[in-house]
Parts: C-alpha cells; sequence; structure tokens
C-alpha cells in the first residue's frame, strides 16, 4: 500500500522561528536559498519575546574605552573558561554589527542624551553593554527580525511540530512532523537543516520558560547522531517571583539589579557583599555609598570611578546566594528573598522597567515602587547544547546545523546576561550562510526515505491506539519534580544516580502514554512527543553532571565542592550508541596566545 | 463562601450553545482528579467542540490556589480532567500574546485574569475569540492577520542610508515604542465591531495593522508612503474611533488616540485639505520629502570590525 504525505522541499529547512531561526532564514534566503521556516507556535511568539534586559554589544556608546576584548575577557571568565574560545571571539566582534544592523532594520533601541543606542550594566559586564528598549528587547528584536523575513517572502509554516529528522548515509536531509491545528503529518526534504529550537526548562517544576521548551532540537540532533556538549550547565536564574504560586518561576529581569535594584534578607542583610568571589571583588563596590554613587551616575548618564552593586556578580554566583540564605533560615515568607528598587524614583522605575511593574502590579498585587519584590531562583537556560563549528555552525553531522540556545560552546560553564539574545544574532546569521553554502554543494533535494517515514508514522498513531496507560501530563509532572529536586543548583552523586535511574523508570513507562480524543489540536499527544524529548535531555543532563567531578559555573556539586584543574580542560560530550547514551569528555579547544593574553593582562591590570 | 471538598465531577454538558450544534459527543475521559482537600473550588464553563462538528459549553471545577490565572485553571483541567482541550499558549507572562479568549464575555489575555477578580461564588465562561473562525475548543484561526500584514510595505530607510549606527533623539522614538509594544495578541482585532459585527475583513485591516502603520509611519528614517494603501485595502475609513480597541489592550497602546486618528489626520491633509494640495503642487514637494531626516551618522562608528581568520 503506496501512503502519500504532503511535503515541502527546501534547500534550507530552519526548525524554529525565535532570534536565532529568523536570523538564520534571513541569511539563507540573503544569499539565494529557498527557505523554509517551521516554527511550533504562531510566528512572534517564540520564547525570544520574553528577553527582558537587553543585548550585549561592545558599542562603547556608554563605555567609551569598552572593546570586543573586553567583551571577549568577561565572557570567558563568566563561562569559567570552558567556552569555545573561537565562538566567544567572533561573537565579541561580531555582535555590535549584528546590533547596527537591526537597527538598519526598523528596531527602535533606547537612545542616549547624543542620540546613540544606549546601554545598561548587567551582571559579570565589566562595562554598561546591553543595547536595550525598555524591558522588552526581545519583542523588539523578533518584531524586527520577523518583519524582515516576511518580508522575503519565503515560506513560513506555523504551528507545526517537528518530531525526528530524516537521514540518509549519514548525513541529515530533512524533517518530519505534523500539523498541530489538524494533527496530519507533513515530511520537509532538505539540502540542510538548521536547529533554532531553544531550551530545556520545561524539564523542571519551576522555570522561566515557556511550554514549548522540551528540549526537541536537542533530542533530534541526538537521535540523528549528533553530539551534545556540556549539558550539565543549566542556569538558574537568580530571579523568578516566588509568590503567587500560580506564577512562580515567571522571571524578574536582571536589568532590576542593573538599574539598582538591592537584595536583602529577612534580617534586612544585604548579602551579597558575602557570597563575591575572592578573585573578582576588587571588581564591586565596597560600601553601600559606593554602591549608591554607582547608580546615581548611570541615572544620570555620567561616568563615575564608583565600581558597580555586589547584586551584578554572575548569575550562578547570585543563585547560589539566595539559596543558601533560605535554606539557612533567612529567606523571605514565602522562601525566597526581597529584591528592592522602591528607593529611585517611581516614576524612573517605571520607564525603565515597564513591564515589571506592570507584571508584579497584575499578577501579584505589589506596587514594585513602593515596596520590594518576593524573588526566588528559576531554570532559566542551557549552556549545553549541540556541539557546532564555530564559523559555520554545523554540527557534528553533515547537512545538520544550530544556532541559538540549543547549540553548546558559546556560553562555557555559565552565560552572562544579555549575551543570548548577541549570541542568537551571531550564529543565528553564521548558520544561515553555513547551511546556504552546504546547500549549494548539494545537487538535488534529497528524496525522504519511506521506511523512515513509516516508523514515524506508526510512531504518531500509537499513543491513540492503547486502550489504558499512562497521564502523560501526570509523567512529565514526575520528571519535573526529580529534576528539580534532584538535579538542580546543588548536586550530589548520590541525588544524580537516583535521577538516572528515575528518569529510566519514567522512560518505561513513556512507551504506554495513552491520549484521548482527536489528532487536530490535541495538547495531551502533542506532550508525549515532547515528553520523549524532555526524557532524553534530562538523562543528559544528569548523565554529564554524575560525570563532572568538580564545581564550576553553574554546576555545583556538594560532593565536589571546588574547581579542579584537569576538568576545565574537558567540555562533557553525550551522543547516541544504538539504544544507549554514552557519555564522555573531549578536550576544550586551545586558545591561541594573543587571547590569552587578552585575558591573563586584564586580569591583572583590574588586580 | 461555601467551601466544598467533593471531588469535582467530570465534566458535564450544559444547556448552553454559543455556536450551535451536536451537544451530546462524550468530550472527557472519565477520571476522577486529585483535588487537595478543603481546596477552595471555582466553577468554570468552557468551550469545546470544533467548527464542523459544532460546539458546547463544558463545566468543570477547579481547586484555586491564590494568584491562580484562568490561563492556570484551564491547564489544570488539562492536566486532570480533559488532556485534549485545545488552548494556545506560550509565555504565561503576558508578553506573547497567545493566550488571547473571552471570558465572561471580555476579550482578554487568559494568563493576565486573575482568578481573585471575579466574586467567588461567580462562574467563569471561557468562549474562543469569536471575530476569527473556530479551530477547536478555544483555539482560532488567526492566519487572516498574517496575510493582511504581508501586504503592509515594510520598514523603508533612505537608499543613501548611512551603514553604521544613525543618531537620534530619544522623543524621535518614543511614540514608535508605544506601537512596537504591541504583542500582537488580536484581541484589538477580535472586539472591533468592524471585522466583528460587519465582517468585512477584506476591506478593513483593523486596530492591529493600523498600528503598525502609525509606527512605520512615524519611524525617523522610514520614506515610504503607505497613505495610499491606508485609504484603500486597508480601510482606515471605516474606523469610527469608538476606541474599543484600546479598551481591551493589555500593553494599554493609545490605539484610537495616538495610532488611528493621526494616520485619519494625515488622509485629511494628503487628499482632502485644498491648501495643502495646493502648496505642494507650487513647490513639488512630497509629504515625505529629502532632507527632513533626523537621524545623522554617527562619526565615531565604524563598520563591521574584521574578524580573523
Amino acid at each position: 500500500m503506496r501512503t502519500f504525505l504532503e511535503s515541502h522541499p527546501h534547500d534550507v529547512l530552519v526548525i524554529g522561528a525565535g532570534g536565532a531561526g529568523l536570523r538564520a532564514a534571513i541569511e539563507a534566503a540573503d544569499q539565494g536559498a529557498s527557505v523554509g521556516l517551521v516554527c511550533k507556535s504562531l510566528l512572534g511568539k517564540a520564547h525570544t519575546v520574553m528577553a527582558e534586559g537587553g543585548v550585549a554589544a561592545a558599542l562603547a556608546n556608554v563605555a567609551a574605552d569598552d572593546s570586543w576584548e573586553t567583551h571577549f575577557r568577561d565572557t570567558m571568565v563568566g563561562g569559567k573558561m570552558l567556552n569555545n574560545w573561537r565562538m566567544a571571539l567572533l561573537h565579541a566582534r561580531e555582535s555590535p554589527e549584528r546590533v547596527r544592523e537591526l537597527e538598519r532594520w526598523g528596531a527602535l533601541f533606547d537612545r542616549t542624551t547624543d542620540g546613540r543606542i544606549l546601554q545598561r550594566p548587567f551582571g559579570g559586564h565589566t562595562h554598561p553593554r546591553l543595547a536595550h528598549t525598555g524591558d522588552r528587547t526581545g519583542l523588539e528584536m523578533i518584531r524586527t527580525l520577523q518583519d524582515r523575513f516576511v518580508a522575503t517572502g519565503q515560506a513560513v509554516y506555523m504551528e507545526c511540530t517537528i518530531t525526528r529528522l530524516l537521514t540518509a548515509e549519514g548525513r541529515v536531509t530533512g524533517a518530519m512532523g505534523y500539523w498541530r491545528t489538524t494533527g496530519q503529518p507533513v515530511v520537509f526534504p532538505a539540502r540542510a537543516v538548521i536547529l533554532a529550537t531553544g531550551g530545556i526548562g520545561r524539564a523542571y517544576q519551576v522555570t522561566s520558560n515557556s511550554w514549548e521548551y522540551s528540549g526537541d532540537g536537542h533530542a533530534l540532533a541526538y537521535e540523528a547522531g549528533a553530539e551534545l556538549i556540556d549539558m550539565e550547565f543549566v542556569q538558574f536564574h537568580p530571579t523568578g517571583m516566588v509568590w503567587p504560586p500560580g506564577v512562580r518561576g515567571l522571571l524578574v529581569t536582571e536589568a532590576v539589579r542593573g538599574e539598582g535594584g538591592v537584595l536583602k534578607n529577612a534580617l534586612d542583610e544585604r548579602f551579597m557583599w558575602k557570597y563575591l568571589p575572592e578573585d573578582r571583588r576588587h571588581e564591586y563596590a565596597e560600601t553601600e555609598d559606593e554602591a549608591r554613587s554607582w547608580v546615581e551616575a548611570l541615572s544620570a548618564g555620567r561616568s563615575t570611578d564608583a565600581r558597580q552593586p555586589p547584586e551584578l556578580s554572575t548569575r550562578d554566583n547570585v543563585s547560589r546566594a539566595i539559596y543558601t540564605e533560605v535554606r539557612e533560615g533567612r529567606g523571605s515568607p514565602h522562601g525566597g528573598v526581597f529584591l528592592d528598587i522602591s528607593y529611585l524614583p517611581a516614576e524612573r522605575v517605571k520607564r525603565k522597567l515597564p513591564s515589571m511593574y506592570d507584571q508584579f502590579e497584575s499578577l501579584a498585587g505589589v506596587d514594585i515602587t513602593k515596596g520590594p519584590m518576593e524573588v526566588g531562583p528559576t531554570t532559566h537556560y542551557v549552556m549545553g547544547g549541540v556541539r557546532v563549528d564555530a564559523d559555520t555552525a554545523a554540527s557534528t553531522r553533515p547537512g545538520l546545523y544550530a544556532a541559538g540556545e540549543v547549540a553548546g560552546g558559546m556560553h562555557g560553564a555559565n552565560r552572562l546576561g544579555g549575551n543570548s539574545l548577541s549570541d542568537l544574532l551571531v550564529f543565528g546569521m553564521r548558520a544561515g550562510a553555513g547551511a546556504a553554502a552546504f546547500a549549494r554543494t548539494e545537487a538535488a533535494v534529497p528524496d525522504a526515505d519511506s521506511d523512515q517515514l513509516e516508523v514515524e508514522l506508526v510512531a504518531l498513531a500509537a499513543p491513540f491506539r492503547r486502550s489504558d496507560g499512562e497521564n502523560p501530563y501526570h509523567l512529565q509532572a514526575e520528571l519535573q519534580q526529580t529534576m528539580q529536586a534532584l538535579v538542580g543548583i546543588y548536586r550530589s552523586a548520590e541525588d544524580l544516580e537516583e535521577a538516572v535511574r528515575r528518569i529510566a523508570d519514567l522512560r518505561r513507562r513513556w512507551a504506554r502514554c495513552r491520549v484521548i480524543g482527536e489528532r487536530a489540536y490535541n495538547p495531551g499527544w502533542n506532550l508525549v512527543f515532547e515528553l520523549r524529548n524532555m526524557l532524553t535531555i534530562s538523562e543528559a543532563i544528569a548523565r554529564s553532571a554524575l560525570q563532572r567531578l568538580e564545581s564550576r559555573g553553574a554546576h555545583s556539586r556538594l560532593d565536589h565542592p571546588d574547581g579542579d584543574a584537569e576538568w576545565g580542560r574537558l567540555n562533557s560530550v553525550a551522543s547516541r550508541d544504538r539504544d544507549t547514551m554514552r557519555v564522555t569528555t573531549s578536550p576544550v579547544p586551545e586558545m591561541p596566545e594573543l587571547l590569552r593574553e587578552i585575558i591573563s593582562v586584564r586580569a591583572k591590570a583590574a588586580a | 463562601m461555601a467551601i466544598e471538598t467533593k471531588s469535582p465531577a467530570a465534566a458535564r454538558q450544559v444547556a448552553l450553545e454559543p455556536f450551535g450544534g451536536d451537544a451530546s459527543r462524550a468530550l472527557v475521559e472519565r477520571r476522577e482528579p486529585e483535588v487537595p482537600a478543603g481546596a477552595r473550588l471555582v466553577r468554570m464553563l468552557v468551550h469545546r467542540g470544533t467548527a464542523d462538528e459544532g460546539g458546547a459549553f463544558a463545566e468543570y471545577e477547579i481547586p484555586v490556589e491564590e494568584g491562580m490565572v484562568v490561563l492556570d485553571a484551564l491547564l489544570w483541567i488539562q492536566a486532570n480532567v480533559a488532556p485534549d482541550l485545545a488552548v494556545r499558549w506560550n509565555c504565561k507572562a503576558a508578553k506573547c500574546g497567545s493566550c488571547s479568549a473571552e471570558v465572561n464575555g471580555r476579550p482578554s489575555l487568559t494568563c493576565k485574569t486573575r482568578l481573585g477578580d471575579f466574586a467567588p461564588d461567580e462562574t467563569i465562561t471561557v468562549e474562543p475569540m469569536r471575530t476569527f473562525p473556530l479551530i477547536k475548543d478555544l483555539v482560532t484561526d488567526v492566519s487572516w492577520n498574517y496575510e493582511v500584514n504581508k501586504q503592509i510595505v515594510p520598514f523603508s530607510p533612505p537608499e543613501d542610508a548611512p551603514p553604521s549606527a544613525w543618531r537620534w533623539r530619544q522623543a524621535d522614538v518614543d511614540r514608535g515604542q508605544e506601537f512596537r509594544k504591541c504583542i500582537e495578541c488580536f484581541l484589538c482585532q477580535d472586539v472591533c465591531h468592524v471585522l466583528r459585527n460587519h465582517e468585512i475583513q477584506s476591506q478593513f485591516m483593523g486596530p492591529r495593522f493600523l498600528v503598525r502603520v502609525a509606527a512605520l509611519e512615524m519611524h525617523p528614517l522610514d520614506r515610504a508612503d503607505r497613505l495610499e494603501h491606508l485609504r484603500g485595502a486597508g480601510g482606515i475609513g471605516y474606523c469610527n474611533i469608538t476606541k474599543c480597541c484600546t479598551d481591551v489592550c493589555p500593553e494599554h497602546i493609545k490605539i484610537t488616540d495616538n495610532a488611528i486618528i493621526p494616520l485619519k489626520e494625515r488622509i485629511a491633509d494628503e487628499y482632502f485639505d485644498p491648501l495643502q494640495i495646493a502648496w505642494r503642487r507650487l513647490t513639488g514637494r512630497g509629504r515625505k520629502g529629502p532632507g527632513t531626516s533626523k537621524a545623522t551618522e554617527d562619526p565615531k562608528s565604524t563598520g563591521p570590525p574584521e574578524t580573523p581568520a
């Protein structure tokens, strides 16, 4: 019997329409490729809209002495030197031009008094560096990119979920999935495929991520035989909402601290000073007065010798500090700490942080111009991802590319705020160029392999065929509890081994998932396949975390509390070996002497 | 306040049929959900059904936590009673504009509508946006909006614009930034009577896209002229400024006052003001003449840095 499937061939297929996917699609189209852009939601709803604080680029508009060298150094130091140096270099050098390019495409960033793009300070950045539009920078960026791509006239496939990459002779040759609105299968044969699917936060209970963040691209790449690196590094953003329960985990932008927000515990102590790492302490204000005069200077738009407040330490450090304060009994009533910006003029708070003002007012009944917010850590970003070539974003599988959060290497062990928006611009563009160049070398769009299509058609239908079985929502809730409790901010061998066992058990139960209703717009059925992806990436996170016998960046081991020089030279690598996951290591790429000097010279100069 | 401790009954069909059709379809799985003892329950009527099969309201009782919003209640129903309940949502933070619906008849973001804002014994009714064709349950087909959007001439800077950073004052971008806060929830399109009651989608772009045109027209560097499109296919004349759109905008954009009325005034100047028409004929200068750019090239800015191989 022959089955005919709806098919849309393209030179370049882009999976995911957030910032990275859109930027990649624009570049591939500009290079003459026929582009198909597939997204799980409606166009313009991707997770990039939630990015608030800004895009990091050494434009040097506010701090004249900022430069790509300083940005490169901050990124490497913030990533605890585990970053792919070449990615960090390209990122630091190219992000200013990528930001200016957005302005040429219609973006409206906030301005300095002399008319340039305004930049705000953020944790781990030694200079004010984040170009922004109030606290809705991501929306400004995605709308600009969306309009630009729509104007190319290329194809957009909305509300379409990809469940499998197609392969032939070791190459990726397209993808298959289904329309969410009808549930009908669809095939996208392609000369090259770019993954731009974002992150994995939905595997955790408390997260700032939307439902879409189920690690789809990570799992698709893994299944297709590509390598994932550094999966143990999951960023817990220090400030998520903790109250009321319905909004637990919702992001409170780091821009609150960038604009002068102060963290205090239940004893009214400004505790961040206690937690500054000794080797970086010189970069932060020593007294409340110095921190305050830094805020005043920022507000007045003038330069100052005062150093930044301790709240602007890197995210891994601030998250551990808040976690520790709460665990030791100095937390706020709902298990967080206090973040206060109400000492600044109300008008200024509303102008610089309008969506935070609105979010707390409408969802928590708190006026942030009059009193403190309650905040605590929330799962926010995965540093790990598909192993890629820095220049072309090519994965270890020919024909497969990855950009944005789904790609690994750029951020090392901890990402600096603002570096994700610049990452997706720089490497989105490079992935679009890389994939378009690869597509040109392929004579024809490859035919889809009918065996692979058939296997996937059976898998898609299976959950409807079972008369009894597991509810995917309940399995997801159990997975989230497991990851939250055992693979969170602090980890231990005992917990991680337990997590690996539980994930294996959940995977067995997953095979018995059962759904009801029709295929059309059926979220329970959709969740079955997202859950498959979440189980894969959860296993990769837990196994990689178990392997790394040290604490570094966002990975903190209670049983190995210190950094280890040997581990500092190794990336973790997870890959598929038939039906089991293999986790090994690979040496961190060797940095050229010239760049090594940039890092050490500046570190000494600051000391 | 009455505290109910009984386990909520799985959905019952009730005799409200806003879209007509067969109410006898079995819609839910018969599994008793876990409800914490002593939890306060809220009664909710949720539209279920498709365009083909017709729809009906299903009744659910949901245990309430402090701070819960309507979307939380819908997701609770999905996870515990009806896993096939179709709801479109993404961020749950009022930033993406996906979860639009009509809550007790009012076009709202369900992620921003708190259960605490209703009386404790009030039944909350959730329906899909009525202006757009139904797909299933609470999800509508909003693709028309994306088609209208494609017809708008995109941002068009001058050909000779400097390739590096531009300079303009915050005051020059304030208005554009207000319009660009739009999260495309399409609630303004849903409530607009021109689209909702008169259904002339082919002749009127609706408030959302008048806002987009206003953002482009008021951009300090844009050079395109969209007035003919506004007056013709855009159908700006159909808007009779009742401000219903402004009233439902979750981003508090003053759609009518700041976007639509100024555009209407430009149309009036361009096509109906004899003095201005005469002046343009005499001077030969168009509305967006050369030499009016507020932006200048940033002298210190250079092109992209060379990246070492």
